[in-house]
This record gives structure tokens, sequence and C-alpha cells, in this order.
């Protein structure tokens, strides 16, 4: 029982995210409203994203912003105080990216709402069978 | 489906979480990630770059060229909105709403029919709602102040958190809150598509093109250090400034993009009519 | 400047397309010609960069100026360089090809369609070059979002499956970002070369594991192998003709080529082959892929889509031709990547000629067309026996390789699975040319004698078809001597 708080407690972050984009997984692919598709991918990646973030957290450390800045030349910074910069940066892109695909995806979803006048998919596809 | 995408999602799930088994536990300082590479960031960023804020040096810097191809993300989703979307030919839409300023009444002309321009009538969106003079005041004080905050933001990245994408969207936030709160036409006055979309690519053309200028320079690609000549410094503050001249061109691109993107969705391509 | 082509392949266009998107506002007639001298010094620059390699061996280049893996290298050795030339020159003869399918299809949209056409070629050189993990995830989504938007501009239901092609694109390069994440947790780097170096000590940890196949699966979707293909018919077939003739040819490919790479640079064949003992089942589902592309293309009566179940198939054999574990298997794989580029290339390129000249492309439209295009018709027969695998052309010489790496590596279901396919494609195309050379032309009311007059599709599309289908032969002639010289260097010694 201690064993498996143990492994609890160092893991849970991992676990929780892992959740999470499950849950956005299955929204991609079960749920019949486009729009339900959409939010189900933005959950999917922003989890993603909270993954990497979580990954550079330092116990006792602080954010990556160098105090004491100009006219330090001499002054030794050390790894242990500052928290991991990099997944930062790698998740500034990847925010990005998420937002952009959900641009386009709204674009293509108001074009098959103005065509169909529907966005529930079972809907769209009796439409287009019937033509 | 519901049941293949449960079945799907819980193979997936375990999956992962059976391979966390052998990650570090969290937050500990002696894991891979935290002693392998950011070691070497976190130490030598002031005296390679000269620049505080570690994460814009890496993000300007070292891995510069990963938020190039970021800011095309951004351009691209903005071009791609706007091939999908905009209808260049002037149709009106089918019944048109205009009001009488004076006594408030609303007149609805049908299709095909046109109102003589005149200044007693203002056309209305379909989904107006009487002005609000304290909404139109206080928004139209605050963009100013929005975008000034906004400037700062770009140009703090160095020392505080902040940046081009962030300045980037604060920007762009303040115009969208002039469609918003009076309306979409108001807002397309004052900022034009043509210019937008011109300076979205202006935007990207900085970054890429300080990249080509390193490039033209004799070194490699995005190495700010080529700048020295050009700017007269030692290279490390070279590298600084390098990294300020890029997240100006990020800010503008992302700024433009917000707007061509809202633009277009909100007014589904017609830019008559917005939220 | 030799010394920047590896910069210069992947800069150029990318500001070619931000000029050409300026240049929409301001002088519409420039797009073209831009975007042709961007992709003509991509095409250069490949070209040189091959050279170089042939010469030299791996080359490095720094991006901005830090040593890797601080920052972001570009490693370009033998397989890179081959899959460089391919995409560019493919590129290229495309655009030139397409101009005028454009102009019809897109009436007032032609000069942004360029902008996000360079962009797209930009993000498929950039994957092809690159060293770096998570760079190869940024330019990954520059080239699915550009493909997005090129491909919704279709008719009908363009947009609705471009819609289902961009969940299943997101959920494919996120689970590649995910198996990014956990290598990086792991083993702290992002640079595929540093991967590779400290991966070694750590083959057998679970996490490991889980990222290969996380990674894995995440490619698969992105190059639509079966049973996560299907995205892929609606999405091609409903495009705009040059969208599908750039799309089709190219992108799954270099998806192909990511896993290649995957396999051979950063988890070494000895972990992906040995440690991890998945070869078999792949193998299996390689052939399932096979005989499911080949079957579904049989029920099509509408030849761009039977078309696409055909790339469906392909995918199958270069999935499993990689995962044969072999050298002969390896080898047929990457030429077949070079090979089905050029194939399908020339095969779509007939298609856009077709619905250029006729407004359909379903069978029934095809009756008699050979005396109405009939060097289109041509160069489509040329297609098929490449597909179908005739000597000389290239084709035959891929499907080689990898019957007899299945042979050495004793899966004799997948040589099976390969005869089948093959045999499945006689029946496909030679159906489609029966219609279109014995079947009196559709609008005939009843006279026989007269010959139909030529209407052929303009110079323009018809000249890069013919070097396409020049090039399906010639390069199937110097077979040997591109695998001698070039990929007999890409593998490693390691693979027998």
């Amino acid at each position: 029982m201690g064993d498996l708080i143990q492994i609890v407690v160092a893991k849970y972050n991992y676990w929780i995210y892992i959740t999470l984009m499950m849950i956005g997984l299955y929204a991609m692919i079960a749920k019949n409203n486009l729009v339900k598709k959409i939010v189900g991918m933005n959950i999917f990646q922003t989890a993603i994203i909270l993954f990497y973030v979580s990954t550079g957290a330092k116990r006792g450390a602080t954010i990556p912003i160098l105090e004491h800045g100009h006219g330090a030349a001499s002054h030794v910074f050390h790894a242990v105080d500052y928290i991991n910069p990099l997944p930062h940066v790698l998740m500034l892109t990847a925010i990005v990216v998420s937002v952009a695909t959900l641009g386009v995806a709204l674009a293509l979803a108001i074009k098959i709402y103005n065509r169909h006048n529907t966005l529930e998919e079972d809907e769209i596809l009796a439409q287009i069978r019937e033509k | 489906m519901k049941i293949i995408g449960l079945i799907i999602a819980l193979v997936t799930g375990v999956l992962l979480i059976g391979a966390t088994g052998d990650f570090p536990d969290w937050a500990d300082p002696a894991s891979p990630a935290s002693t392998h590479l950011s070691p070497h960031f976190i130490e030598k960023t002031m005296e390679e770059t000269s620049v505080p804020n570690i994460v814009t040096a890496v993000l300007a810097d070292y891995r510069g060229y990963d938020t190039m191809y970021e800011t095309a993300v951004i351009f691209t989703a903005g071009l791609a909105c706007f091939i999908l979307l905009r209808i260049f030919v002037r149709e009106e839409p089918g019944d048109r709403l205009y009001r009488h300023l004076l006594t408030g009444v609303t007149v609805r002309v049908k299709e095909g029919m046109e109102l003589p321009p005149s200044e007693d009538f203002e056309r209305i969106d379909a989904t107006w709602t009487p002005p609000d003079l304290i909404i139109k005041t206080v928004c139209r004080f605050l963009i100013p102040f929005i975008q000034l905050f906004a400037l700062y933001v770009i140009a703090h990245g160095h020392h505080s958190p902040g940046g081009g994408f962030q300045g980037g969207v604060i920007l762009g936030a303040s115009i969208i809150l002039l469609a918003i709160s009076q309306d979409l036409r108001t807002s397309v006055r004052r900022m034009r598509e043509k210019l937008d979309a011109v300076l979205c690519a202006v935007g990207v053309i900085i970054y890429a093109g300080t990249g080509a200028l390193c490039l033209l320079l004799g070194l490699n690609f995005l190495d700010y250090s080529a700048l020295a000549s050009v700017l007269h410094c030692d290279p490390v503050t070279a590298r600084s400034h390098g990294i300020l001249i890029v997240e100006i061109g990020v800010g503008i691109a992302v700024m433009c993009t917000m707007i061509w993107i809202y633009n277009n969705v909100s007014s589904t391509g017609k830019y008559d009519e917005g939220l | 400047m030799s010394q920047q082509y590896p910069a210069l392949l992947v800069i150029v266009p990318l500001l070619s397309a931000l000029v050409i998107s300026a240049a929409v506002w301001i002088n519409k007639r420039l797009c073209f010609p831009i975007a042709v001298a961007a992709l003509g010094v991509a095409a250069y620059s490949s070209i040189g960069l091959l050279l170089r390699v042939l010469d030299e061996g791996v080359i490095v280049y720094k991006l901005g100026g830090w040593d890797p893996p601080m920052g972001i290298a570009y490693y370009v050795d033998h397989l890179n360089g081959l899959v460089l030339v391919v995409v560019s020159i493919v590129a290229l003869l495309n655009l030139i090809a397409s101009k005028k399918s454009i102009e019809l299809e897109l009436a007032d949209k032609t000069a942004p369609f360029y902008a996000l056409y360079v962009l797209q070629v930009t993000g498929l050189l950039g994957i092809v070059v690159t060293g770096d993990a998570f760079n190869l995830y940024v330019l990954l989504e520059i080239t699915a979002l550009s493909g997005y938007a090129m491909l919704a501009m279709g008719k009908d239901r363009a947009q609705l499956s471009t819609l289902n092609y961009l969940y299943m694109g997101t959920i494919g390069a996120c689970f590649y970002l995910l198996g990014v994440g956990y290598l990086y947790i792991v083993t702290g780097s992002l640079n595929m070369v540093d991967i590779a170096r400290i991966l070694p000590d750590l083959y057998q940890s679970k996490a490991v594991i889980g990222a290969f196949i996380i990674c894995l699966v995440g490619v698969w979707v992105k190059m639509a192998f079966f049973p996560l293909h299907a995205w892929l018919p609606n999405a091609y077939t409903h495009g705009p003709s040059a969208a599908s003739s750039l799309i089709a040819p190219l992108v799954t490919k270099v998806m192909i080529y990511v896993m290649i790479r995957l396999i051979l640079t950063v988890f070494t064949p000895e972990f992906a082959f040995n440690i991890l003992a998945i070869s078999e089942p792949i193998v299996w589902l390689a052939c399932l892929a096979i005989v499911m592309g080949a079957i579904l293309a049989l029920a099509e009566r509408n030849l761009k889509k039977m078309l696409t179940y055909v790339i469906v198939a392909e995918v199958g054999y270069m999935v499993g031709g990689a995962w044969l574990g072999n050298r002969a298997g390896m080898t047929g794989a990457i030429l077949h990547i070079m090979n089905d580029a050029l194939m399908t290339l020339c095969a779509f390129l007939v298609v856009s000629n077709i619905a250029y000249k006729l407004k359909g492309y379903a069978f029934d439209d095809l009756k008699g067309l050979v005396r109405k295009m009939p060097f289109t018709m041509g160069a489509f027969v040329i297609a098929a026996l490449s597909i179908i695998g005739v000597p000389p052309t290239c084709g035959f010489f891929s499907k080689w390789y990898l019957i007899s790496g299945a042979i050495q590596a004793g899966q004799y279901a997948f040589m099976v699975a390969l005869l089948f396919s093959s045999l499945v494609n006689v029946v496909l195309f030679f159906r489609v040319i029966e219609i279109a050379y014995y079947e009196p032309f559709s609008d005939h009311h009843g006279h026989d004698h007269h010959p139909e007059p030529m209407d052929e599709a303009p110079l323009s599309m018809l000249v890069p078809l013919f070097i396409v289908a020049a090039g399906l032969v010639v390069v199937g002639l110097y077979t040997g001597d591109i695998v001698n010289h070039i990929i007999e260097f890409a593998i490693p010694k390691a693979i027998m």
C-alpha cells in the first residue's frame, strides 16, 4: 500500500494528463456533432501541452528568468535554481499550432454548415447519399 | 462508433500509462530532461546571448528555426481561412436593416430594393443591439492602452515573461475589441483587409529575412552574430538585438493573423456584418 | 553558396510563398513566375546537395550557428538526398502542369493557392532534411495545414472529406508529438543523432518501447496505413486536381521516409527488428493493407478514387518492405518511395488532364477517350505498366527487390500479397484501358466512320506529363546505378 502511494505521488501528473488526452480522443472519435469533435481535438492537444510542461518542473527551483540580469557578467547561475526552460519553449510552438488547426477546422465547419444546414455528421452523410 | 471510440481510448490510455512506468518522478531535479540540455541553456544564456529571459533566448535564438516555422504555421492558418471563406462577389444579403437615427424606427429593405444613401439612416446588423454608450466609450478609451501594453510585452520579452507571440495576440485582441464593441465595419475601416494581409506576410518576411541576411553576410542561416557588422556591436549583443528584431516580426504577423481570422470567420467571408 | 544548399533548399520556397501572398494584393500576375522560380531553386539545391553527399558523406548544417544538440541541425545523408531530389522535382513538374487546371477550377483564388502550394512544398522539403525530432513536428503541421486548405477548395464533398482528414491528421501528428515527448523525458534530448546515442542503454525501458509504438502509430495514421486509411480516398478524390496531384504522390511517401528514418537512425535497426520483435505482425498487417487496397480499388467505378485505393496498397508495399528486416526489403522500400512518387504523379496528371477536358472521370466518361486524347492515354498506359510492375519501367525493379527480400526473410505471405496485388492491378488498369481504347466515344450519335477530332490537353499540361512518363522508364533503366551508389549507403551496415 505504501508502495502504491509512492508510485501515485511520483507519477500522478502523467496519469492525469493521459486521462485528459483519452477524454479528448474519445470525443473526437465517438461524437456525432462536428463542433464537439473539434472541442475534443482541442482537449487532446491541450492535454499534451500540459503533459510536456509538467515535465519541466523542478523541486525548489524558480522561473527561468535570470535575476541579476545586466552588469552581472561575472555572476554564476546554477542550473538547480531554475526550472527546465525547454518544454516551455516547445509548448509555445504547440499552442500556436493547436490554435492554427482550430481556426482551419472552424472555417471548414462553417463551410459545411452553409452547404448542409446542419452540423450532425449522420445527417450530413444522409444528405450526401440522397444526392 | 461509441464503443469503438471507447475501446481505442482505453487501449491507448493503458499503453501510455504503462509506458510511464520508467519515467523519472515528477519534479525530480536529477531527471534526464533537467540534466542533459537545460543546464547549458540556464548557465550559458547570459554570456552567449545576454538575454536574461531564458525561454525567449531558447525560443528565438537556440531554437529560432522552429519559431520561424511556428510563425509560418500561424500565417498559413490565416491564409487558409481567407482562401476558404472569403467571398469577393458583392452580393448584398437578402434583407437589410436600416435604422432612422432620430426616431429609432427600423426599416427593413427587401432584396433587390435600394435605399438612397442618406445621413438619417444607418445600416445595422441583423443581430443589432442598442448602442451602449458605456461600452462604446470605455472600449474606445481602453484600446490605446491595451496596444501600449502589448508593445511593452513585446519589447520586454527579454527581461520578463512575454515576447512576440504574447504581444501580438494582445495587439490583435485590441482591434477585435473594436469590432466587438462597435461593429465589424468600423474595425475594417480602421484596419483595412489589404493592409492586414500584406502586413501579415511582412511580419514573417522580417523573421525569415533576418535569417537570410545572416546567410548573406557569410554565416549560417539565423546566426545572429553575423549582424554584428551591420549593427556595429559585439556578437553577443548582436544576438540580443537579433532576437528583438525577430520578436517584432513575430508580433506583427500574429496580430495581423488574429485580425484576419476573426474577420473572415465572424462574417463568413463577406466582411459586411460581424458578430 | 554550395555550403548553404541545405538552408537555401527550404528558405527560398518559404520566402517566396510569403512574397506571393503579399503579391496577391499588389500584382496577381507575379505569383506563378515566383512560385516556379522558387521551386526551381529548390530543385537545383537538392540536386547539388545530393552530389555533395555522394562526394563527402553525411553533411551537417547548423542552424543559428549552434552546435547540436543545443540548436537545431540538418543531417543530410544518402537517404535524405535522394528523397529531397524526388520531392522537389515532382513538385516543380506538377506546378508547371497544373497552371491551366488551377485557373479553371479555382476562379478568383488562384494566387493564394500558389502561396499554399509553395508552403506545402517547403514543409515537405523541411520534413525530409531536418535532423531534429521536434522540428519535424512543426514542419509536419505546416504541410498538413496547407494541405487541408488546398484540398478543401474542391467542390461538393470536399469540405467534409477534408475535415475528416483534419481530425485523423491531427491525431497522427499529436501521437508523434507524444512519442517525441516520451523520448525527451527519458533521454533529455530532441536531436535525432543525440537520441540515438543515448538510447542504447535504455532499450529495455518500457518508456522507450511505448515511445516507439506511439510514434509509429502516429506516422501510420498520417500515411494511411490500413486500417487507419479511411480518410485518404475521400480527401484526395474530392480535392481540386492540382492539389490532389501534389499531395497524393508526396505526402504519404514522405511519411514513409519518416518511418524509415525512425527505424534506421533514431531507434537503430537492432532495437526495431531484434529487441522489439513486432516485425512479423507488421508485415502481416502490410499484407492485409495490400489485399484490402486491391479489393477496394476493384469496387470503384471512378478513376480517381480507384487510384487512391492503389495508393493505399502501395503504402502497404513500402511498410512491409521496410519491416522485412533485411537489406533487399529496405532497398525495395526506399526505391519504391522514389518510384511510387513518379508513378502516382504520372497517373494523377493523367486524371487532371481528363478533368480539364471532360467534366468528370467516372468510367462511363472515359469511353473511347484514346481518340480524343491519345497522348494522355499513352502516358496512362506507361503509368499502368509501371504500377503493375512490367520491365523496364521502374515499378518492376522495386517489386523485384521487395519480393526477393520477402523470400530471404521467409515471409511468403508478403510475396503472395505482392503478386496478388500485381494481378489485381492488371485487372484494374486494363479495365480502364479497354474502356478508353475500345468503346466508342460516349457523345457519338451513331457515326462510326468519322475520326474523332483530337482535343488534347494544352501543351503546358502535356509536356510535364511526357517528362514524367519518360522518367518512369529512364529511372527503371538506371535502377542499378541508383541502388549501388545511393541506396546502398543509405542503409546501415548492420542490416544484412
